[in-house]
C-alpha cells in the first residue's frame, strides 16, 4: 500500500508537469482555435535560452528570467503576426500542420543559437524526498516536484482570475466563442492573439525550467511536450481545469501502469501508454472530461 | 506552340474520361517513364542510385499512400513511419516464415498486413476529426517500434529489432545492384502510382473527396461515412506498407524498428504539403524536394563555410535542415496551399497559352 | 408566375411519407413538438413558419441527420422510428441544404456523379484498374449526369471547380447533385433564398419540371410566400416547433394561428 501510494504521488506529481504544458496548449486554443503543435517546441527554447544567457551574461537569474520572458514574448508576437495573421479563417488542419512547421522552425533556431549541448539546469532545489513526510508516512515525496506543483497551481489560479475578472480576459473569451461577433463589437482581435501567444510564451518559460532543471535542457524535451496532446484528449481541448486534471490522470496513469502493468507486458510502456488510453477515451468521451459537446447544425 | 489541345475534341465520354485526356500529356508520361527505365539507368552513377533515386522512389511511395489518407479523404496522420514499419517487418517475416514463397507476393502481403493495422488505428475516426485523430495516429506511431522491439519474435530474436532483409529474387534474377533494385522500386511504383490515380477518379476517390468537403452532406447522398474512412486507411496503410517493405528491401538493407519514428513521419507529411495536398503528381514532386533539399543544403552551406572562410560547428546542417523545413511548411501553407503541384499546373495553363499572352 | 404552373391534371398517389408525433430536443431545447403530417406521392408539399420555427429539423428527422426522441416516420409502408441517412437515401430520399453544402473541392461533375455513388457497384480492385466493368460504369453514369447537367443548363462549367460558381449555379448545382440519385423524394431547404427575381424563376421552372418529368414527390422549405403558394399543392405550418397549420395554400392562407404566427399578435 506505501508503494502504491508513493507511484501515484510521484505520478500525480509528474502529471503537474504534463499539465503545465498543456495549460499552453489551452490557451492557445481558447483563443485562437489553433492547435499550436509547436507549444512543444516553445518551451525547449524558453529553457535553452534562459540556460543560454545565464551562461553567456553571468546576470542575476532574475534578470535573466525577465530577459528570457522578454525573448518569449517577442517569439509570441512574431508567431502571430507572421505566421497565423495569413492564415486567418483557414481549416484547422492547415493551421495544425503550419504548427508544426513552426515547431520545426523552432527547434532548429535555438540549436543554432545556442548549440545542441545538454545543458543542467539548476534552480536551486533539491531532488530529494520530503524529511518530514517520510519520517510520519515513510512515503517519499520529493521537494522539487512539491515545488514544481505549487509552481503551478499558482499558474492556474493566476490564469483564472486573469480570464474571469480582467477586461481582457473577459474580451479573450468572447474571442474564442466567436472570431467575427468578437471584431464586430470592437474587441482588437490582432492584440488580444498577440497577448495569449505572450502568455503562452510565459508558461512555456515556466514549464520549461521546471522540466529543464528536472531532465536537463535538452531535446528531448519535446517528446516530453508531446504528451500533452493526450492530456488535452482527456480533459478537453477547451478547459483551463481539464488540463490540469488531465494531467493528473496521465501522469498517474502511466507511472501507476509502468510499475504494475510493465513487468508483464516488457516495459517502456511510458512511450504510448498515454497515448493508448487516450485513444481509448476518445471512444468513450471524444470531446473531452470537460469539453463542450458541440451540435452540428445543418 | 507544342502544347496546345486545341483541335483535340472528345466526341465520346470514354475519351473524355481518359487518364490523360490531352495527348501530350500522354505522350509527356509515357516519355519519362522511359527516360527514367531506359535513360537514366545508362548515364546515373551507383551513389544517384542508392542515394537519391531510390529513396526518392520509395519515398514517393510512402507520400502517396499519406496523399490519399490526408489530401483525399482529408485524415491528417502522423503515423505514417509506423505504418511502413509493418510492411517492412510484415514482409520480412512473410520472406523468413514461409519458405519458396515470391518476393512480390511478401511484399503485397506486407503491404496488406499494413492495411489492417492502418484500420485498426484508424477506427477512432469514426468518434473524432481533425487534430483529434493525429493523437489516434500517435498512438500508433510510439506504439508499434515499441512492439517490435519488445517482441523478438517479429525481428527474428535479433538484437534491438533490428531486421535484414532478405536478397530480392523475382524469376531467378537477383536483384542486388544498385540499378537493378532501382528499376525494382521504379516499376512497382509507377504501377501503384497509376493504380492510385485510378482510385480517385473513380467511386471511391469521389466518395473519399465527399467525406473531406463535407461529411453531413456525403452520409446525406448515401455515402457510408466510415466505412469510407476505413477504406482510405486501409489504401493509405497498404502503400506505406509496401513503401516499408522497399525502404527495407531496396533501400537500406537492413532497418531498426526506431527508423520508422516521428521525425520519418513528419517528413513524408512535409512532402504532401510541399507537394501539393490531394494531388498524385505531388506526391512525387514533394518527395523528389524533400529528397534533395539536405544534400543541397549540406553542399551550400559546405562550399559557403569555406568560401567565406568560416568554420561551421558540426550538427549545423541538421540544424540549418530543420529551419528550412518548418520556413517552407509555414511558406506553402500561407502562399501556395496546394503546393508545387499547383505551380506545376499554372505552368502547364501558361504554356498551353504560349507564346501568346491571352 | 400564375397559379399552378404546372399540370393540374398530374395525379397525385398515395401516401408516400406518413411523420408522425415527432418530437425532437437539443438538451433542454424543444425544437420540434409533437408534429404530424403525410406526403403523397408526386404532390408538392411546402413547410413553412418563422424563423427558428424548426423546419430544418424537421427535414433532417426526415433524413436521419437528426435522430427524434419520440415519433416516427413512415416511408413507402416502412415504418422507422429512426431513420438514418444512409438508409434513407438508399430508400430514394435526397436533399438540398440551406446554406449550400457542395464539396467544394470537387468539379461540378464529380459532384454530381457522388450522386450516383449508390448505385454503383464496382469492387475497389477493379476500380484502381479502371477496365472493363468499372470504365463501363463510370461512363454510363457519366451519361445520366449528362442528362441532368443539359436539364439545369450547367454544361459550361461542368469541369469547374464549385468554389469558384457563383452562388445561384452552386443552388442548382445542389439540386443536380440530388437528382443525380434518382429520389423519390426530395426534400428543399430553401432552394431559392438568396437569390434574385430572375434566378427564382429559374429555380422554380426546374423544381416544377422535376416534379412533372421524373414524377418526383417533393418537400420544400421556402421563405417566399408567392413562390409556396404558386407552386404547392399542400402547406404545412409550424411556428415555435409546433404544428400551427396544415391544407392547400388557400386553406392556410386563411387560417387565423397561420396570420397570427406571420404578423404578431398580442398575447
Amino acid at each position: 500500500m506505501h508503494f502504491f501510494l508513493e507511484v501515484l504521488i510521484g505520478g500525480l506529481l509528474a502529471g503537474v508537469m504534463y499539465s503545465l504544458v498543456a495549460l499552453g496548449f489551452v490557451l492557445i486554443y481558447k483563443a485562437s482555435g489553433v492547435f499550436n503543435f509547436a507549444q512543444g517546441a516553445m518551451v525547449f527554447f524558453a529553457a535553452l535560452t534562459y540556460v543560454g544567457l545565464l551562461e553567456k551574461t553571468g546576470l542575476p537569474p532574475w534578470i535573466v528570467f525577465a530577459l528570457t520572458l522578454g525573448v518569449m514574448v517577442l517569439l509570441g508576437i512574431a508567431i502571430e503576426r507572421v505566421v497565423l495573421r495569413p492564415l486567418v479563417n483557414q481549416p484547422q488542419i492547415t493551421l495544425f500542420m503550419a504548427t508544426i512547421g513552426l515547431a520545426f522552425f523552432i527547434e532548429g533556431l535555438a540549436q543554432i543559437i545556442w548549440g545542441t549541448d545538454v545543458r543542467r539546469l539548476d534552480l536551486g532545489l533539491q531532488d530529494e524526498p520530503i524529511e518530514s513526510v517520510l519520517t510520519r508516512f515513510d512515503i517519499m515525496v520529493s521537494k522539487f516536484d512539491l515545488v514544481a506543483a505549487a509552481a503551478a497551481g499558482v499558474l492556474v489560479a493566476v490564469l483564472a482570475v486573469f480570464f474571469n475578472v480582467t477586461r481582457i480576459g473577459r474580451a479573450l473569451r468572447a474571442v474564442a466563442d466567436d472570431h467575427q461577433a468578437a471584431l464586430a463589437v470592437g474587441i482588437p482581435l490582432k492584440q488580444i492573439w498577440a497577448i495569449v501567444w505572450s502568455v503562452a510564451g510565459f508558461v512555456a518559460l515556466v514549464a520549461g525550467l521546471l522540466w529543464g532543471a528536472r531532465n536537463g535542457v535538452q531535446f528531448a524535451l519535446t517528446f516530453v511536450a508531446l504528451k500533452a496532446l493526450p492530456v488535452l484528449i482527456l480533459g478537453g481541448f477547451e478547459s483551463v481545469l481539464g488540463a490540469i486534471v488531465g494531467g493528473l490522470i496521465i501522469g498517474a496513469s502511466e507511472k501507476l501502469a509502468e510499475v504494475y502493468l510493465g513487468p508483464l507486458i516488457g516495459g517502456g510502456i511510458e512511450g504510448w501508454f498515454a497515448y493508448v488510453l487516450a485513444l481509448l477515451f476518445l471512444l468513450v468521451r471524444p470531446e473531452g472530461l470537460f469539453g463542450e459537446r458541440h451540435i452540428d447544425r445543418v | 506552340m507544342l502544347y496546345r489541345e486545341s483541335g483535340q475534341f472528345k466526341t465520346t465520354y470514354a475519351a473524355d474520361q481518359q487518364l490523360f485526356p490531352i495527348v501530350q500529356d500522354r505522350v509527356a508520361i509515357l516519355a519519362l517513364l522511359a527516360v527514367a527505365a531506359v535513360g537514366v539507368p545508362l548515364v546515373a552513377t551507383d551513389y544517384w542510385f542508392t542515394a537519391i533515386l531510390i529513396p526518392f522512389l520509395v519515398f514517393s511511395l510512402a507520400a502517396l499512400g499519406l496523399n490519399i489518407l490526408t489530401g483525399y479523404a482529408g485524415q491528417l496522420s502522423l503515423g505514417t513511419a509506423a505504418f511502413m514499419a509493418v510492411g517492412a517487418i510484415a514482409a520480412y517475416n512473410f520472406q523468413l516464415r514461409i519458405p519458396g514463397i515470391p518476393i512480390l507476393v511478401s511484399f503485397v502481403l506486407g503491404g496488406v498486413s499494413a492495411a489492417m493495422v492502418g484500420v485498426l488505428f484508424g477506427l477512432p475516426s469514426l468518434r473524432i476529426k481533425g487534430f483529434y485523430l493525429a493523437v489516434a495516429t500517435l498512438a500508433a506511431q510510439f506504439f508499434v517500434p515499441w512492439l517490435v522491439v519488445k517482441v523478438g519474435w517479429f525481428s527474428n530474436y535479433s538484437a534491438s529489432g533490428v531486421i535484414t532483409a532478405q536478397p530480392v529474387v523475382i524469376a531467378g534474377v537477383a536483384f542486388d545492384t544498385p540499378v537493378r533494385k532501382y528499376l525494382l522500386v521504379l516499376a512497382i511504383v509507377a504501377v501503384l502510382a497509376l493504380a492510385a490515380k485510378n482510385l480517385v477518379r473513380s467511386r471511391i476517390g469521389r466518395a473519399w473527396m465527399a467525406v473531406r468537403d463535407m461529411d453531413v452532406a456525403a452520409s446525406v447522398i448515401g455515402i457510408r461515412i466510415m466505412r469510407t474512412k476505413l477504406i482510405a486507411f486501409a489504401v493509405s496503410s497498404f502503400y506505406c506498407g509496401v513503401a516499408g517493405a522497399l525502404y527495407a528491401f531496396a533501400y537500406l538493407g537492413s532497418v531498426e524498428p526506431d527508423g520508422f519514428n516521428l521525425d520519418l513521419s513528419f517528413r513524408i507529411l512535409f512532402m504532401i504539403i510541399i507537394g501539393g495536398v490531394g494531388s498524385i503528381m505531388g506526391s512525387f514532386l514533394g518527395a523528389a524536394f524533400i529528397t534533395l533539399l539536405p544534400t543541397f543544403l549540406d553542399v551550400v552551406l559546405t562550399d559557403g563555410a569555406i568560401a567565406l572562410g568560416l568554420n561551421l560547428p558540426s550538427g549545423m546542417t541538421s540544424m540549418a535542415q530543420l529551419v528550412v523545413f518548418g520556413a517552407l511548411i509555414i511558406f506553402f501553407l500561407i502562399v501556395e496551399p496546394l503546393g508545387l503541384a499547383r505551380l506545376w499546373q499554372i505552368g502547364k495553363e501558361k504554356l498551353r497559352l504560349w507564346p501568346f499572352p491571352h | 408566375m400564375t397559379e399552378h404552373a404546372h399540370n393540374p391534371g398530374r395525379r397525385i398517389g398515395d401516401t408516400l411519407l406518413s411523420v408522425d408525433n415527432i418530437s425532437l430536443a437539443f438538451g433542454g431545447v424543444k425544437a420540434l413538438t409533437d408534429i404530424s403530417f403525410d406526403v403523397r406521392a408526386h404532390e408538392i408539399r411546402a413547410i413553412i413558419g418563422p424563423n427558428g420555427a424548426g423546419k430544418s429539423s424537421m427535414l433532417n428527422c426526415i433524413n436521419g441527420v437528426y435522430r427524434p426522441q419520440q415519433g416516427s416516420i413512415t416511408f413507402d409502408g416502412q415504418r422507422f422510428d429512426r431513420m438514418d441517412p444512409h438508409r434513407a437515401a438508399r430508400m430514394g430520399i435526397a436533399r438540398t441544404f440551406q446554406n449550400i453544402a457542395l464539396f467544394k473541392g470537387m468539379s461540378v461533375l464529380d459532384n454530381m456523379m457522388t450522386g450516383r455513388n449508390l448505385k454503383m457497384r464496382t469492387p475497389l480492385l477493379l476500380q484502381a484498374l479502371y477496365v472493363g466493368p468499372n470504365r463501363r460504369e463510370e461512363i454510363e453514369h457519366r451519361r445520366k449526369v449528362e442528362h441532368i447537367i443539359d436539364f439545369l443548363q450547367i454544361e459550361s462549367v461542368r469541369k469547374t471547380p464549385v468554389g469558384r460558381l457563383p452562388y445561384g449555379v452552386q443552388k442548382r448545382v445542389e439540386l443536380g447533385r440530388a437528382l443525380a440519385a434518382e429520389p423519390r423524394l426530395l426534400l428543399l431547404d430553401e432552394p431559392m433564398a438568396g437569390m434574385n427575381l430572375e434566378e427564382k424563376q429559374d429555380m422554380c421552372r426546374f423544381i416544377l419540371d422535376v416534379n412533372d418529368e421524373f414524377g418526383t414527390t417533393i418537400v420544400l422549405i421556402e421563405h417566399d410566400m408567392g413562390v409556396v403558394m404558386d407552386i404547392s399543392d399542400r402547406v404545412v405550418v409550424l411556428d415555435y416547433g409546433r404544428k400551427i397549420g396544415d391544407g392547400t395554400p388557400d386553406e392556410v392562407r386563411g387560417n387565423q394561428a397561420v396570420i397570427d404566427a406571420y404578423l404578431g399578435v398580442a398575447h
